[in-house]
């Protein structure tokens, strides 16, 4: 009986993989948002039977494969250029919002006890300021018992989402940072360490005394890495929360932003965290195959619904603003055709 | 069991063996034994030149002065090839510095004091360190030798050394634990097993005569190690510290979790830095087709390519110039 029980079932399971396979799409990309995209995969199969694969090999890997139609979508930190966008067909939108907070270990300095400003993280960074007791930290932080210990800046080593956005924030809140380093997925660190992903930097900042690094909010959250706060546009004091990136997003240009590549990096109002960004989906505006492409529009359709928002919350990432998924859900219908004619319609 | 044939099945059993098919057969087998072995010379060929090819660019853009050039500026595409060659080489010899007398010591121990039960053990625990992926080291690396190294090696040597004129430039910067001189460490271990088993191998070959006849006029076994065996394995036993530094020059994992990873030049052990291996392990996932990123690392991977063989071609000639003489 028990035998026969085994049997049937893997029969059954292997025609429901057989049947799933037909409608599984296939994206790679940003390392980021992965854990986001691989929650909603298993939730979406648990709901249709349809299956998403996400590979999680980097934003620049996710550019490649997409412009080599290898994936039926690829997806990217940094936004792709627009004259990119337009000579390779790709039309790009927004999935979820995330942020990135800086970590210290400092004796003596809990969670959320040390407050610093974007032009002195450009300046420790820089290799400008080299101790925690430095005047310009201490202006910053009255009352707090500072220790006169050496800083150690500690950077993502392999290129990354999240360094693209933490340079886009140090070049915008310094002039200085901004000639001399610039922004991108890696740079040319003038001070300190690196390491291999969250994971590398977060462990040297724990190994290392004195040590700061910065790390998605996502990861930071799900291992209560001591953070700081810091002072944003308005010249407020903000800590990191779940509010202070929602304020961000809302403050965001999405309107004038083209591709809708809002800028949230330093954006105005009292409770704003000043660096926050979205992260983005590339999908190909002339498919080979229309039923994947609607494939893959119906599974970020659901991911916008409620269910696919209280998914990504628990994970720590922002939903969008509706108006934005209003338009993103345009632009599908309106540009992403076959033989001029739409895969998909709301 | 009668073991002779009677004459008809012996007649079968050799028209069995001596099926003209075989005619046809041998040859099939002789060509794709070529075809193996030539497959092997495609693709090495093919993988030159492809990272020729693909870095050729890189090197059109910024010439010659690639190859030492220290920029490495993703941001204004600047590149060059200096800073990694530095490092490659640096932690390499590190390695090469620290494995070498260590190799020395385990191997003339095994071959010559110690006593059988002994001599199994300690040569298959050096066997499994080959074993262990580089991955592991990496970690091992990461989580506990970086800690020990910033807490209780680097903070005395900063503070005794550092001020040394010259010699002090060696141990400047602050206790990151993660650089030079942690890569070299990682490495030598990593290297070890190579390196020992060929100067087991060598001192094996010693001709137990010249040994017996050093010990008889009453040498100490010091003095034969020292005149007899390692002067005869001499040449050997450079080529295998050629192919130990061959096998450093390309380790990446474990490198890119220790070394601190900046595109910076320093003279310091302590100081961050960067391989070529590594820089390309952190650098290749984000770098877009026909960017000039990828192209930069293609002709890195090139340069490594051609310094390991170089390497390799030294330590070949060297262990073979010495078998055949």
């Amino acid at each position: 009986m028990k035998l026969t029980h085994i049997l049937s079932a893997a029969a059954l399971s292997f025609a429901f993989s057989g049947a799933a396979y037909a409608t599984d799409i296939n994206g790679a990309g940003a390392s980021f948002p992965a854990p986001v995209y691989q929650a909603w995969a298993a939730a979406y199969k648990e709901k249709t039977g349809n299956g998403m694969n996400y590979q999680s090999i980097g934003s620049g890997g996710g550019q490649n494969q997409i412009v080599n139609r290898t994936v039926d979508f690829g997806a990217s930190d940094a936004p792709m250029a627009d004259d990119k966008l337009a000579s390779n067909n790709l039309l790009q939108f927004p999935t979820v919002i995330g942020s990135v907070v800086p970590t210290v270990n400092l004796d003596g300095i809990g969670d959320g006890q040390l407050t610093l400003s974007g032009a002195v993280l450009a300046d420790i960074y820089q290799g400008k300021i080299t101790k925690w007791n430095d005047e310009k930290i201490a202006a910053l932080n009255k009352g707090v018992k500072l220790p006169d210990t050496a800083i150690v800046p500690i950077y993502r080593s392999d290129s990354s989402g999240t360094s693209f956005v933490f340079t886009s924030y140090l070049s915008a809140v310094s002039p200085d940072w901004k000639s001399n380093v610039g922004a991108a997925t890696s740079v040319q660190w003038p001070a300190g360490a690196g390491a291999k992903g969250n994971e590398g930097v977060s462990g040297m900042v724990k190994n290392t005394k004195g040590a700061i690094g910065y790390v998605e909010f996502v990861y930071a959250a799900a291992n209560s890495l001591p953070t700081t706060n810091l002072v944003n546009k308005a010249g407020k004091v903000v800590k990191p929360s779940v509010p202070a990136f929602m304020d961000a997003a809302a403050a965001a240009d999405w309107a004038g932003a083209k591709n809708f590549a809002a800028s949230m990096i330093d954006t105005a109002g009292d409770s704003a965290w000043p660096i926050v960004s979205a992260t983005y989906i590339l999908l190909p505006k002339n498919p080979n195959n229309a039923d994947q492409s609607a494939a893959v529009i119906k599974f970020f359709d659901w991911a916008y619904t409620a269910d696919g928002d209280a998914i990504a919350e628990k994970l720590h990432y922002i939903p969008l603003p509706d108006s934005v998924v209003a338009n993103i859900k345009k632009a599908w219908s309106s540009e992403v055709k076959v033989d001029g004619k739409a895969v998909w319609t709301n | 069991m009668d073991a002779t044939l009677s004459g008809t099945e012996a007649t079968t059993a050799l028209k069995a063996a001596h099926k003209p098919t075989g005619r046809i057969s041998d040859p099939i087998f002789v060509g794709i034994l070529w075809g193996c072995g030539l497959l092997v010379l495609l693709l090495l060929g093919l993988i030159i030149a492809m990272l020729f090819e693909g870095g050729l660019p890189a090197l059109r853009e910024f010439g010659i002065s690639f190859l030492w050039s220290t920029s490495w500026n993703p941001v204004t595409e600047k590149f060059g090839a200096g800073v990694m060659v530095f490092g490659t080489v640096f932690s390499a010899v590190i390695a090469v510095i620290v494995a070498l007398p260590l190799s020395f010591g385990i191997a003339f121990f095994l071959t010559e004091i110690a006593a059988g039960p002994l001599r199994r053990p300690i040569g298959v625990a050096i066997q499994l360190l080959a074993a262990i992926p580089s991955i592991i080291y990496g970690m091992w690396g990461f989580f506990i030798v970086v800690p020990l190294i910033a807490a209780y090696v680097q903070p005395p040597l900063i503070e005794w050394l550092g001020p040394i004129p010259l010699l002090g430039a060696l141990f400047q910067g602050p206790p990151l634990g993660a650089g030079m001189l942690t890569a070299g460490l990682i490495l030598a271990l990593m290297i070890l097993p190579f390196i020992t088993a060929m100067f087991v191998e060598v001192l094996e070959s010693v001709p137990p005569m010249l040994k017996e006849s050093a010990y008889g006029v009453g040498a100490t076994t010091y003095e034969v190690y020292r005149n007899v065996s390692v002067p005869y394995g001499r040449t050997a036993m450079v080529g295998a510290v050629m192919l130990g530094l061959g096998r450093a020059l390309g380790e990446t994992m474990a490198v890119t979790f220790v070394i601190g990873n900046a595109t910076r030049m320093s003279a310091s052990l302590f100081a961050p830095g960067a391989t070529i291996a590594s820089t390309i392990a952190n650098e290749f996932p984000e770098a877009s087709i026909g960017s000039l990123k990828l192209q930069s690392l293609m002709q890195l991977g090139f340069i490594l390519f051609v310094i390991s063989f170089i390497v390799l071609a030294l330590s070949r000639m060297l262990v073979r110039s010495k078998l055949e003489g």
